[in-house]
């Protein structure tokens, strides 16, 4: 380290007082803004679970539909006009829905289901004890082992349970990559039985799911399902569709958005006023430099790299401290909704390069304006 | 002896219009190396905004600064900073050491700016604390020192880089008058050598015994220059 950032360095950390302000202000901020993002971008992921878990490239719905929670049934001939436009290698329907689960202590749970098609069961999850054959046997169900499965009493392959009054079989135990985002287990079955089993409207298709030949086709498919009154997405479209519907159309976007502005004017402020007063107690010290020799670019590198010092420990463990608190808190509530994704990393780091920024930027003006004569005047 | 600092119809003047007011008027004068030489004055008289203008801190509305016959003011503001560092050494009044670096690292600082390796700069400055007797208090922080020791500290500060002239600004203001006095005999008989100049501003006449010359000031002028002794 060159020996003026070295001086600057020990000017900064032996001030104890202040660096530790100076790091409360920033690592609250960043574990502040990290923490809100990340439980709104966990959050996100388990609304657009289905259409994560299910895989499928292109998705056909009803134009009304905003979440993949909330479908619409589309009706049978959807399908059939689907699987006749060219480009598609094949299409087959989703049911997507909920029902009631007796417990053996007699108390109800609510699962969401997941009919697969019968021929091929395109979104199927992945096998962890069981075989997918049986699938097809009576009343096979496939159940999710997640943060939400001891909620049906972790079920074992062969238990029996009711769901609406009939019959089911936990025929295998399957993991996802996503959880749901409303807490309740997730049981798969086929196409035929789910709208056997649970009560549906006239219509009892939620979704028509494609794969294209090419990515290429993907736009004409679109277009030929507009043409039908109908609307096609990729997998990213309607994640994106979903997470905009809960961003723009739920308040919650504005309140997490809130949150994390609130969050950068605790940091700015702690940290902007603390870096300034740690400026203005070394004035003197600053235009001493200056007097012995000391160039102006040489006190502003010192101040610069102070701020970068702090703002860097500060995002650290800002970022350490998040990471602990949500692992802690998915020991303690398994389905704890939060992920740090390198977006909300990218977002506080830059949020914290502005506040050290504009605490430097303070800090600067008044040691450039700083006037080695004044030392003389005590 | 030679020149070590010549001013030359020095003037300053601060404030604009009617309220302008002189702060040096006409000062011309010379310093020669191994000379101790005092700016005395009452407050008010201009000594402090002379010695700044010596120091090429301050630019003078006229007149011209040569330092070993460079002038001082014709060079541009990086060159100026250089040249403080490597050519002067300052003292200040109210010492300004850092209260957050040892008293040893305080000493390397000029060094440090110099662009001396760490550990050089240290071992250098290790050796000026030995000169003022403090070498046992390296560890410090200077707020742990006395005000007499604090002064030798800056005063170590002051020539470890082994500048050509000394500045020193009201050196004996903070301290008693033995402890002042024991400073001012210390850097004449320590510091001052055949190479160095030393000018120093103060008003405290318990130390006028140690210069070799006296300028007295009064009003922004040069009334009088009191020869004491000269070093041969």
């Amino acid at each position: 380290m060159h020996g003026i950032l070295r001086i600057a360095f020990k000017l900064l950390v032996n001030d104890r007082g202040k660096f530790a302000a100076l790091l409360v202000g920033i690592t609250f901020a960043v574990l502040l803004m990290v923490m809100v993002t990340s439980m709104f971008a966990g959050v996100m992921s388990r609304a657009s679970a289905t259409v994560i878990n299910t895989g499928s490239s292109l998705w056909v719905m009803d134009p009304a539909v905003n979440t993949v929670a909330n479908s619409i049934p589309v009706p049978d001939y959807v399908l059939d006009a689907v699987r006749s436009i060219a480009g598609v290698k094949y299409a087959v329907p989703l049911f997507t829905g909920s029902g009631l689960v007796k417990l053996p202590d007699g108390a109800y749970q609510a699962v969401s289901i997941m009919g697969l098609d019968d021929s091929s069961l395109v979104g199927r999850p992945e096998l962890v004890e069981g075989h997918i054959e049986d699938i097809y046997a009576d009343n096979g169900f496939i159940v999710v082992k997640d943060s939400e499965y001891p909620k049906l009493g972790s079920p074992h392959v062969g238990a029996e349970f009711e769901i609406n009054d009939h019959r089911g079989v936990i025929v295998g135990i399957g993991r996802v990559a996503s959880s749901g985002l409303f807490g309740i287990p997730a049981l798969y079955t086929t196409y035929g039985r789910a709208v056997q089993d649970l009560p549906s409207t006239r219509f009892t298709m939620s979704y028509v799911l494609v794969e294209p030949k090419t990515p290429a086709d993907i736009a004409r498919i679109a277009r030929q399902v507009a043409d039908l009154g109908y609307r096609a997405l990729t997998k990213e479209q309607f994640i994106q569709r979903t997470s905009s519907f809960y961003k723009y159309q739920t308040g919650v976007g504005i309140n997490i958005m809130l949150m994390t502005v609130i969050s950068f004017i605790v940091g700015l402020s702690i940290s902007g006023q603390t870096f300034y007063t740690f400026i203005l107690e070394n004035l003197d010290k600053f235009g001493a430099l200056k007097a012995i020799g000391a160039r102006s670019r040489e006190l502003i590198a010192m101040i610069l790299f102070q701020a970068a010092f702090t703002g860097l420990t500060g995002y650290g463990l800002g970022v350490g401290l998040c990471a602990v608190l949500i692992a802690a808190a998915k020991m303690r509530l398994p389905s704890y909704a939060a992920t740090v994704t390198f977006f909300n990393l990218g977002m506080a780091f830059a949020m914290v390069l502005i506040i050290t920024g504009v605490a430097s930027y303070t800090g600067i003006r008044r040691v450039i304006r700083i006037e080695p004569f004044d030392v003389f005047r005590a | 002896m030679n020149a070590a600092i010549r001013a030359t119809a020095l003037s300053k003047w601060f404030g604009q219009g009617a309220l302008r007011t002189p702060a040096v008027r006409e000062v011309s004068f010379e310093a020669r190396f191994g000379e101790l030489l005092y700016i005395v004055g009452p407050s008010g008289s201009g000594k402090t905004t002379l010695l700044s203008i010596l120091s090429g801190i301050l630019r003078p509305d006229a007149g011209t600064v040569e330092l070993e016959g460079r002038d001082l003011w014709s060079l541009d503001a990086d060159s100026l900073a250089q040249l403080r560092l490597h050519k002067i050494g300052f003292v200040f009044q109210d010492y300004h050491l850092f209260p957050r670096l040892t008293t040893l690292e305080n000493v390397a600082i000029p060094l440090i700016l110099q662009r001396v390796p760490w550990d050089e700069a240290l071992d250098q400055a290790a050796r000026h604390l030995e000169i003022v007797g403090l070498n046992e208090r390296a560890n410090l922080p200077p707020v742990k020192l006395s005000g007499g020791e604090q002064q030798r500290v800056a005063i170590a500060r002051a020539v470890v880089s082994r500048p050509d002239l000394l500045i020193l600004d009201e050196p004996t203001a903070s301290l008693d008058g033995d402890t002042g006095r024991r400073i001012i005999d210390f850097v004449k008989r320590e510091v001052l050598n055949a190479h160095r100049c030393i000018l120093i501003v103060t008003h405290d006449s318990r130390i006028f015994e140690y210069s070799d010359r006296i300028l007295h000031m009064e009003d922004g002028r040069l009334r009088q220059v009191e020869e004491h002794h000269v070093h041969e």
